[in-house]
């Protein structure tokens, strides 16, 4: 029974590579699914408030460094980029490949923690962070803190699934380098590629609705 | 089949998956997702007696008009704790973590679940948020009732509301798992010749009831983690007075908790669903029907929500939206009594354990539909809203429904568990006593609601007192046949006789294995030729009760 543990090899109860490729694929997309769900509860509370405190949105958009933003976008995609290429690799059957380009996707998802702890910081110098150091300037909108608040909660839980991310990648990206992937067995990496996709894609719905929506209203 | 250790193997019995291995690390580590469905039933019982000693408080308080047992801040914490422990603790996972678990891959004629270490990983889950629950509890309670509604729990209450509410975002995750693990099971792991249409309707249950799991589950997470963070940094999202609005922390919880309902009843219903077919010898009226319809109270299970909310404020005509879609749900519940129903209708029906609760569940969990029904027409609910009604209309659906299901399932599956029989006549008092217990019980509460008494009050005027007794008696009925299953079924692990393979001449893969199973289930992988409950071509036991039965497998 131990042998159904880590290895990518054919655990007990399966029949055959392809039945446990197909069902570790679709748990994932199952999960990807509750994650959708997860986001989808706040992204609902976003749209609610916007559409009340509109003034109060586009003002806290203004206070968001949308520079940096950018750059953490384009970190980003570029993340995506080089572990869809690892997962090719994968495939391909070439484990030091695999897990250079899972060690790029580290190193930009570092980055990227990087640039998001400089803005975080930015906030709490400005007073911008509610509940721990909150003191607007005068003649701030009332409902600024909402803003914030959901600013937080949703690029921190952001963070947290990148982080989660992070963990699994090093796990795998050991994997790789031990050879434990094959071009008939790499399911374990393109499980994570479809996850760190999904990471990437919530920040693409981020980055505009926190940064960019209603900059030019004033 | 060789025995491990034939030193140690007192008796010849086969190798089972029971007898495998002895150690505590082959419980506590173990990847059969068996001895996983048993790790949970122990979780799940004792989360269960807790929450039932707090309702003995309620009703033991309710005995009297007056507050004379307990102050209402103490009443207002037993009736929360009551609620949180049996709807997060045992009623969500109760027939999926245990029956689920482990019929689940027997049905299907699968070695496991798709995913074993994800299934151990959620019985820890559910023991850590478990165990912040009970920390929460011991460290002096929560007060909210066990909807939490805002902003009271994220602005005023002065209990221990981080606690409860992260034990209950823990657990979620246990439920989310379970979810994605029988989705990925019965997609992929199915043996050969079992299409979609031959699956126990069991199975279909517990495909809907994922469904709801992996969908609904996490907007409630989410929605906890804002009260939480609300309560922690004051951010105001659900707090009127900085600009929040406390309906909209009511629309997310319920968008998870009326689903939530299903994912209670649904399991309930495929177990029913087997033990109806195999106690009247008839393939079971109506399968493809019966299957659709649980797919179709998913679905229509996330559209109802706003039925919780009549009175909260929200858009009359969002009110009356919501009133019509909550009575669609009606149909594909009926379907499912009818069905049943006509499942018996000609059949050679067996009166025992596992039928009576089935019968029981029939008839209350009609009950409970219907004035489900009522409770969906906006003038009714307005009138009825927050009082007893409601509180008898949910306990006939949880516990004259869910509660019987699931007593019922341990019933019909414990000797294929175990190996062993449980004492029959005992078992038929239990099942009487509960049945009894309960309509004493919960019947009373539907009078008293519709007089006018609230919910969730510790003292009440004189003129309830005769109909609060008579529910308070029927809760000690009720108690006394909680306690005989715990005892009796204890009892037969170790005296019980031994049941055979197939002590109910039960159609389905999972009866075809030894009782216990072996530890990898089925020793060839089983290939299926015909549809689930083939009773017509299928023997019936020779024996009239299932304690001769074994002379036939021996």
């Amino acid at each position: 029974m131990s042998d159904a543990t880590t290895s990518g090899r054919l655990a007990h109860h399966f029949e055959s590579l392809e039945q446990q490729h197909e069902s570790a694929l679709l748990g994932m997309w199952a999960f990807l699914a509750q994650e959708v769900m997860f986001f989808g509860g706040l992204f609902t509370c976003y749209v609610v408030y916007r559409n009340l405190y509109h003034d109060a949105f586009v003002e806290g958009s203004h206070h968001l460094d949308v520079f940096l933003g950018t750059v953490n976008t384009a970190v980003l995609i570029g993340s995506s980029l080089t572990i869809a290429l690892g997962v090719r690799s994968a495939q391909l059957g070439r484990p030091r490949a695999t897990a250079g380009f899972i060690g790029a996707t580290i190193a930009l998802a570092l980055v990227f923690f990087g640039i998001k702890s400089v803005e975080y910081w930015a906030k709490y110098e400005h007073g911008l962070i509610p509940g721990l150091a909150w003191h607007p300037e005068p003649g701030a909108s009332p409902q600024l803190g909402i803003f914030f608040g959901l600013y937080f909660v949703m690029t921190g839980m952001h963070a947290l699934h990148m982080l989660i991310g992070l963990g699994l990648m090093v796990v795998v990206g050991w994997r790789a380098l031990r050879g434990r992937y094959g071009p008939d067995n790499f399911i374990g990496v393109e499980v994570l590629g479809l996850y760190w996709h999904f990471v990437d894609l919530v920040w693409i719905f981020l980055f505009p609705l926190l940064y960019l929506l209603g900059r030019h209203a004033h | 089949m060789s025995v491990p250790g034939a030193a140690t193997a007192r008796t010849a019995e086969p190798s089972n998956y029971l007898n495998a291995e002895y150690s505590i690390k082959s419980w506590f580590l173990t990847l059969d997702h068996k001895r996983i469905g048993l790790l949970y039933l122990a979780g799940l019982t004792f989360f269960f007696t807790l929450g039932g000693l707090f309702a003995v408080l309620i009703r033991l308080e309710l005995l009297t008009p007056e507050g004379d047992l307990f102050q209402s801040e103490t009443y207002n914490k037993l009736f929360t704790m009551h609620g949180i422990f049996m709807v997060f603790f045992f009623l969500l996972p109760s027939i999926p973590a245990v029956l689920g678990n482990f019929f689940l891959p027997l049905m299907i004629g699968a070695r496991d679940l798709a995913f074993p270490k994800l299934n151990l990983l959620s019985w820890y889950i559910y023991m850590v948020g478990g165990l912040f629950t009970l920390y929460a509890m011991v460290a002096g309670g929560v007060d909210t009732g066990w909807t939490f509604y805002t902003p009271y729990s994220s602005v005023y209450a002065n209990s221990h509301v981080i606690a409860a509410a992260l034990g209950i975002f823990i657990s979620g995750f246990s439920s989310i798992l379970t979810g994605v693990n029988f989705i990925a099971t019965i997609h992929t792991m199915r043996a050969p010749g079992l299409t979609w249409f031959r699956m126990p309707l069991f199975v279909w249950a517990h495909y809907a009831t994922s469904l709801i799991m992996v969908l609904g589950t996490p907007v409630i997470a989410i929605t906890i983690v804002l009260v939480a963070i609300e309560r922690l940094f004051g951010v105001g999202i659900f707090d009127p007075a900085k600009g929040g609005d406390p309906i909209l922390f009511q629309h997310l919880f319920w968008f998870y908790s009326h689903p939530a309902v299903y994912i209670m009843i649904l399991p309930g219903m495929g177990v029913i669903s087997e033990i109806v077919a195999c106690f009247s010898r008839k393939r079971i009226f109506g399968y493809h029907i019966i299957a659709m319809s649980s797919l179709a109270i998913a679905v229509l299970g996330f559209l109802v929500w706003g039925h919780h909310m009549f009175v909260s404020g929200q858009s009359i005509y969002a009110g009356i939206l919501f009133s019509l879609l909550s009575m669609l749900v009606a149909i594909p519940s009926a379907i499912k009594v009818f069905n049943w129903t006509a499942t018996l209708y000609r059949g050679s029906i067996r009166f025992d354990t596992p039928m009576l609760y089935t019968l029981g569940f029939i008839g209350l969990f009609t009950i409970g539909g219907l004035t489900g029904i009522f409770l969906a027409s906006l003038a009714v609910d307005v009138h009825v809203h927050d009082t007893y009604f409601i509180v008898a209309h949910f306990h006939y659906v949880m516990v004259g429904g869910m509660v019987m299901a699931y007593l019922g399932g341990l019933h019909f599956y414990w000797p294929k568990m175990f190996g062993r029989l449980y004492p029959e006549t005992l078992a038929k008092i239990a099942a009487v006593m509960i049945f009894v217990g309960f309509n004493l019980t919960f019947f009373p509460q539907f009078l008293l609601g519709y007089l006018g008494m609230p919910r969730r009050y510790h003292a009440y005027p004189e003129e309830f007192q005769v109909l609060n007794v008579l529910s308070t008696a029927g809760a000690s009925i009720l108690g006394l046949g909680f306690a005989l299953p715990m005892g009796y079924l204890i009892w037969s692990l170790f005296r019980g006789k031994p049941a055979g393979n197939n002590p109910w001449g039960a159609s389905g893969l999972e009866w075809q294995t030894q009782s216990p199973p072996i530890s990898h289930n089925f020793d060839e992988v089983p290939i299926v030729t015909e549809e689930a409950y083939a009773y017509d071509t299928l023997r019936p036991p020779a024996a009239a009760s299932p304690e001769q039965e074994e002379v036939l497998h021996v």
